[in-house]
């Protein structure tokens, strides 16, 4: 199974033999324990959980403690759920040695929080002359029509909240694993800052 | 020390020599023509450097028939099959952007007297 919790690291670069860089983005990725097994008999759909990141117990509630411990894991803050039949049994522990140099995934993060923005910053919106007397500077202009139809349609680019939202960054290749210091080198950025928690998938 | 620089603590070439902006450097850089491959020459001053550890990068300038060109090599490259300092500058900046709007002799750096 190709999936795997982790932590960003940073970014760095990699020479190639011809000297071409690639931007690489570095994520200590694992080791994860398989906690659950979900069977379309009993839960109605087949998935593996996997557990990562070590935790004191009284961080975690009895409960979180009592499930964690019927797989024979060790506390762990993070449970995340991958639809589809692995071969693994519960207490598996999946390491980046599950990925190879060359493989496609995705990662999902929280991307970096900007807060409210305008629509400048938060669609690109080309806003109006800086001076000469405009009085339109960064507003986003019209939104619509007027009496009819009465109402801003839904989906209109406006002000808000800008990032800390959940993205998924697919087509990424891994470049390079490395198996002593679990690290997954993949080509390109992921969401996030440094230190948040990733989800990397086959 | 984090993983980062451990990562890129491998890949740093240990044959740099020590040069800063302002000194005349000649690099001898290499570029593949088709399957063959030759040593390319590009001299003249180093007007920036930029980043650090793997990612650090120097800038050259020189005049080519009486057009300024610059050029910016990682400085760590593979690519780079040998730099030579040839002269130390006198400078007292560590970024020489002004060299761009000198021409001919005030575009010169003065050298260091060792």
């Amino acid at each position: 199974m190709k999936a795997l919790l982790g932590k960003k690291v940073g970014m760095t670069q990699l020479f190639g033999e011809d000297g071409t860089v690639t931007s690489v983005t570095v994520i200590q990725a694992g080791p994860c324990v398989v906690t659950q097994k979900k069977t379309v008999a009993n839960e109605g759909y087949a998935a593996t959980q996997i557990a990562y990141g070590d935790v004191k117990p009284k961080r975690l509630t009895r409960p979180e403690l009592g499930h964690l411990k019927k797989a024979g894991a060790d506390p762990k803050k993070h449970l995340v759920e991958v639809r589809a039949e692995h071969d693994l049994a519960v207490g598996d522990e999946i390491t980046v040695e599950a990925f190879e140099a060359g493989d496609e995934v995705k990662v999902t993060g929280v991307s970096k929080g900007k807060g409210f923005q305008g629509v400048m910053k938060r669609h690109g919106f080309r806003g109006g002359p800086g001076g000469h007397g405009s009085r339109f500077h960064r507003a986003p202009g019209s939104i619509g029509a007027s009496a009819d139809p009465a109402r801003v349609f839904p989906g209109t680019k406006l002000p808000g909240q800008m990032g800390n939202a959940r993205v998924t960054q697919s087509g990424l290749t891994v470049v390079d694993i490395d198996r002593e210091r679990n690290l997954l080198l993949v080509k390109g950025s992921v969401p996030g800052s440094k230190g948040s928690l990733v989800f990397v998938r086959g | 020390m984090n993983v980062i620089d451990v990562l890129e603590q491998k890949q740093l070439k240990s044959d740099v020599p020590r040069f800063k902006a302002g000194d005349t450097v000649k690099v001898h850089f290499k570029v593949i023509e088709g399957t063959r491959e030759r040593i390319q020459m590009f001299q003249g001053i180093c007007i920036k450097r930029q980043g650090e550890g793997v990612r650090e990068t120097f800038t050259v300038r020189k005049q080519s028939f009486g057009v300024g060109v610059e050029r910016t090599f990682p400085v760590h490259s593979p690519k780079i099959d040998k730099l030579d300092v040839l002269a130390i500058g006198d400078v007292r900046r560590a970024k020489l952007y002004y060299l761009r709007d000198k021409i001919g002799k005030k575009a010169r750096v003065k050298e260091k007297r060792v």
